[in-house]
């Protein structure tokens, strides 16, 4: 019978936790938390968008303790994220506001403070690099030195705030106005969502959801199962500054409110055509904007959350991708990863009743 | 663990977790959405029991946990290893000794008393879920009480197989009212339900949901007059160590003869059996 033998249980579990220790100890190397962290920019982000906490420090915590593995540490710092408590929410962030570092349209090819292509693996050749086998420490730094020392080509200088691409196209009235919704959002995290969901709900596990599972369902979407095709109309990188009120006082100003620091994320606003009915028949094209968000940088997943983000906003539409329940209730990391893997558990009690089931049937349709 | 609050949550949190479960309480067998935590064990690991023990649990509880039968199994040990981290209180593996129990797919044998709390751990608490997959449109089928669906899926096993199907988690009535995943034990565990003096707490931390059957409360398991409810049938089985009968038995093969035999799946009520006969 295997693990489940009366006694011996919990020995072996202990026995198997050090094997674990040991797999990941036995050639005796150290990677230090603080390599982690300037050597693995894209597992952190990822892990912490999936993670749902901003903290670069625990993601690369999490990373080494989990041996790199995203799920798993993604797991780690969700469950310690349950043991803090909510002791503020930020002001609301303009993403207007954004230090920019990365700004792209792929909807106009010219536009207001131009696009700042950044740092990304998009315009790279997927070849190995074999002569990172051998970097050293000194070669890094002169690179560096001449790099920041000497920009290769003019820049135009930006004056920080950018304005955004789709204002553009607000102006022109190519886009459907929109007031302000100013609705406190509801917090996911501390009531669990019932359905049908308020966008405030539905961005944020779009948000924490897992890369894989979010660019699939974004995938499916353009491939077939939704919208046919959304133009970027701008995507940014960048960095927004958190403001909360002033704690002591009961102040909700903007000139009591206190800077607690800045984090990265990456915005989407995807366009996506649409037709309008209007009076007598008529019918207008109009563009509806997907919105897309989410820690650090992570480029695919925040556009396949604003390609969900429209779908959802259409569930009248019969489709898998267009269902809040089907999208929203699959792609947390967690909850997936956790359900399949409890498959593991033994089910002896729960078989042995469906066996019984199973048998009297059996006997029912030979006695027939 | 020090970096840790007594039972791992903050008190804000554990705060919100008993709020469900009295309302659990007060309306029972009805579902209550909770803002569920991510735990340090996996979804679909006993989340749900688990935030219910430790939101409840005190410096002077004293924990069992078991899984499928056994305290010694992967879930339970991992489980009581977590309690026992961030509280410190006393485990014990006697159920008469507890005061909460966290048990995934098993009632006891030995009955429960008023002063115990039975958690259990919850895959899917929506009995409805395998008629219907939307929430939104379960959640207003228990508003209606409307359960017609799920007696015609019983009806149609009747048809097809000559007799209900179910395995673990048959359907159970609560209080004349809502219809309740008992959670996946066997059916020989629906009947302890039934005016049970022990409070019934069942938690689901993936699926969000605390629901309760208070003490004293009616239980009964959906069954139709001409094709009663049956429970696994356990008739011809004695137990190999103690010589139990009429519980609940693994189904083991002998690895020298191919042979079946059988084993008491409660393993501390097979323990306290073989020493109590010691003691004679």
């Amino acid at each position: 019978m295997g693990y489940v033998a009366v006694k011996g249980g919990t020995a072996a579990i202990e026995e198997s936790i050090k094997r674990l220790r040991y797999e990941r100890l036995k050639d005796e190397k150290v990677i230090e938390v603080e390599t982690i962290k300037s050597c693995m920019r894209g597992l952190i982000d990822q892990i912490m968008s999936e993670g749902s906490l901003y903290s670069r420090d625990l993601a690369a915590l999490a990373i080494k303790q989990a041996e790199g593995n995203p799920e798993e540490a993604t797991f780690l710092i969700r469950a310690y994220r349950s043991t803090l408590p909510r002791k503020h929410y930020s002001r609301t962030i303009d993403p207007e506001d954004m230090r920019v570092e990365r700004r792209i349209s792929a909807a106009f090819k010219d536009i207001p403070g131009g696009q700042i292509l950044g740092a990304d693996y998009d315009y790279t050749h997927r070849l190995l690099d074999f002569d990172l086998y051998n970097e050293n420490l000194a070669d890094i730094r002169e690179w560096i030195n001449k790099y920041t020392g000497t920009p290769a080509v003019d820049c135009r200088q930006s004056s920080g705030k950018l304005p955004k691409v789709i204002d553009l196209l607000r102006t022109e009235g190519l886009i459907a106005q929109a007031a302000n919704d100013d609705t406190e959002p509801q917090d996911v995290t501390r009531e669990s969502i019932r359905f049908p969901t308020t966008r405030s709900q539905r961005l944020q596990i779009l948000t924490r959801g897992e890369t894989g599972a979010v660019t699939a369902l974004g995938y499916a979407a353009i491939r077939g199962y939704g919208i046919l095709h959304p133009t970027v109309g701008e995507l940014r990188v960048g960095y927004l500054p958190v403001y909360i009120d002033y704690p002591i006082a009961n102040s909700n100003t903007d000139e009591d409110a206190v800077y607690i620091g800045e984090i990265q994320v990456t915005e989407v606003e995807s366009l996506i055509p649409e037709v309008k009915e209007k009076k007598m028949g008529r019918k207008e094209i109009e563009f509806c904007i997907g919105y897309g968000i989410c820690y650090g940088q992570n480029e695919t997943k925040a556009i396949a959350m604003s390609v969900l983000d429209n779908c959802l906003e259409k569930s009248h539409i019969n489709s898998p991708v267009h269902n809040e329940e089907f999208v929203l209730m699959h792609i947390d990391c967690v909850e997936a990863t956790g359900f399949i893997s409890h498959l593991k558990l033994p089910h002896y009690v729960t078989f042995q009743s469906k066996l019984d089931s199973v048998r009297k049937t059996k006997r029912w349709e030979e006695e027939e | 663990m020090s970096k840790y609050n007594f039972a791992f949550f903050d008190e804000g949190s554990k705060r919100e977790i008993r709020r469900a479960t009295l309302k659990a309480i007060a309306i029972p067998g009805y579902q209550v959405p909770f803002a569920s935590r991510e735990m340090p064990i996996a979804r679909g690991w006993g989340t749900g029991g688990l935030q219910l023990t430790l939101s409840l649990v005190g410096t002077d509880d004293v924990i069992k946990v078991i899984d499928q039968g056994t305290d010694e199994s992967v879930n339970a040990v991992n489980i009581k290893k977590l309690i026992k981290i961030t509280t410190g209180i006393k485990e014990t593996e006697k159920t008469a000794e507890a005061t909460i129990i966290q048990s995934r797919h098993r009632i006891p044998e030995t009955e429960l008393r008023e002063d115990q709390i039975i958690v259990l751990q919850v895959p899917l608490p929506e009995p409805l879920r395998i008629i219907e997959p939307s929430e939104y449109v379960t959640k207003r089928l228990h508003a209606d009480q409307e359960y017609s669906g799920i007696w015609l899926m019983l009806f149609e096993q009747i048809m097809q197989h000559g007799r209900m199907a179910t395995g673990a988690d048959h359907p159970v009535l609560v209080n004349d009212r809502y219809v309740m995943a008992p959670s996946p034990i066997p059916r020989f565990d629906n009947p302890k339900m039934h005016c049970s003096k022990a409070l019934i707490l069942l938690g689901a931390g993936r699926e969000k949901k605390i629901y309760a059957v208070p003490p004293y409360t009616k239980v009964q398991s959906l069954a139709f007059e001409d094709y009663p409810f049956e429970v696994e049938d356990m008739s011809a089985r004695v137990c190999r160590l103690c010589g139990a009968k009429g519980i609940f038995m693994d189904e083991l093969i002998d690895e020298e003869t191919q042979e079946k035999y059988y084993q008491c799946n409660d393993v501390s009520y097979c323990l306290e059996r073989l020493n109590n006969e010691n003691d004679d």
